[in-house]
């Protein structure tokens, strides 16, 4: 089973996120801010990332960059899913290294049309 | 509505766009045409339906018969038919169409213009291999409105998001707010206009492909064997068929076959000329892996 590390300071958004991304058939861990989804992956490399932008401590933008240096970061698709809807922030996380991007709010349609589109499904 | 109501409508619908409804789809009728008995101030749906059989109600005619279908479609839809389009029929065509550099798609119910736009996305992905070419892409729909649409070519934040690869989306769409514009390289790529499948089509020409999909499921078998043979007659010897992943053409007519392990495409059935062994050949060659 593939695991999806969900990122997202809100508990409610990880919780929809689970409910899809279980139904897709991931096993799914949490973190609510970058640098806790950092630690874990310092761990275990996780498959899939979901990944929220605006977050306290380290924002995703930020953890996305950490990520990609670490040994083994290049494995996991990341895809965030954020409120930062503009072309520009966009066109930044994909320059930095994300999969993909799904602009809130989403649902289990978008969610998985995403991650067939990297090739998680 | 009373039952005659509905079984008016049925006929109606039946003969103007093909669409065939079981004896249980009051519900639908309901929430589909009682839009328009409220803008024109009618009592209820057995008002339309007087109105309908009354003479010169054309526009109201065709407002019902639009307002009844359904046009759902996004980019890339089901992924496979445009792999197919990639992998199958662009290197075929490119083959066999050196000489002329021009080769004819056909979107048979482009609705909002995501299946089209997706073909005119690949081809401008592959860049200058195609520099010389003329691709021309011709999308009709029954509805003129989702035409409308499509000439817009405005989509929402979630129409984008379903098929779409974000990449895609930063390269041939143009933002406005939660809105985006597909970009006018890609636009002025694709030609619609109003075609209802049910009347003739041989005027449009011979297409090298035509994608005709999620529309055949509304039909009966009469209709859909009737419009599946007159596709084979403007569709070129060595040209392709795509259908929906409802759809097939096996048990219907002869005039396509299916092509093997390439779901949902399928080739007309060449008919050798008699004494012209060697032109068929040539064909076969063109295909490469199309089991004829
Ligand atoms: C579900 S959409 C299919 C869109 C696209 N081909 C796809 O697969 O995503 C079906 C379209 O067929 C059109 N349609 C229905 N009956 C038709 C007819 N008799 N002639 C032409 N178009 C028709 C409808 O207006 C609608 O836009």
């Amino acid at each position: 089973m593939k695991t999806c590390l969900v990122v997202d300071d809100s508990s409610v958004i990880r919780k929809v996120a689970r409910r899809i991304l279980e139904g897709l058939g991931f096993a799914i861990e949490e973190a609510e801010d970058g640098q806790k989804a950092l630690e874990f992956c310092y761990g275990t490399m996780p498959e899939a990332i979901l990944l929220d932008w605006n977050m306290p401590v380290m924002d995703g933008y930020e953890f996305l960059r950490e990520l990609r240096k670490l040994p083994g970061g290049q494995a996991p698709k990341v895809v965030f899913c954020t409120t930062e809807n503009d072309v520009a922030h966009i066109a930044r996380a994909m320059h930095a290294g994300a999969n993909e991007y799904i602009m809130k709010p989403f649902d289990k349609d978008i969610v998985e049309a995403k991650f067939a589109e990297v090739g998680l499904i | 509505m009373t039952p005659l109501d509905y079984d008016f409508l049925r006929g109606f619908l039946k003969t103007r766009s093909g669409l065939v409804l079981s004896n249980d789809k009051q519900y639908l009728i309901e929430s589909r045409l009682m839009p328009i008995v409220r803008k024109h101030g009618m009592t209820g749906i057995s008002e339309l339906v007087q109105k309908l059989k009354a003479p010169g109600a054309e526009s109201l005619a065709a407002k019902v018969t639009e307002a009844m279908t359904t046009n759902e479609s996004f980019f890339f839809r089901d992924k496979t038919p445009f792999d197919h389009f990639k992998e199958v029929m662009l290197p075929a065509m490119l083959k066999a169409r050196a000489a002329k550099r021009h080769v004819r798609i056909w979107c048979a119910a482009a609705s909002t213009g995501q299946e089209p736009y997706s073909l005119a996305m690949i081809l401008k992905e592959m860049g200058p291999q195609l520099a010389g070419w003329r691709f021309e892409i011709i999308g009709t729909d029954l509805s003129g409105e989702v035409l409308e649409r499509a000439k817009a070519g405005i989509y929402s934040q979630f129409e984008v998001q379903r098929g779409l690869p974000i990449q895609m989306l930063l390269k041939y769409f143009i933002q406005n707010g939660d809105q985006w514009t597909i970009s006018p390289e890609i636009r002025s790529m694709v030609h619609y206009r109003t075609l209802n499948l049910l009347n003739d089509f041989s005027a449009l020409g011979q297409f090298d492909i035509v994608y005709c999909r999620n529309v055949l499921i509304y039909f009966d078998q009469p209709t859909k064997i009737d419009v599946l043979n007159r596709t084979a007659k403007l569709t070129a010897p060595d040209g392709y068929l795509l259908l929906g992943a409802a759809e097939t053409v096996v048990g219907l007519t002869d005039s396509f076959k299916p092509i093997a392990d390439r779901r949902g495409l399928y080739a007309p059935t060449v008919k050798a000329p008699a004494g012209a062994a060697a032109a068929p050949a040539k064909v076969f060659a063109v295909a490469g892996g199309r089991p004829l």
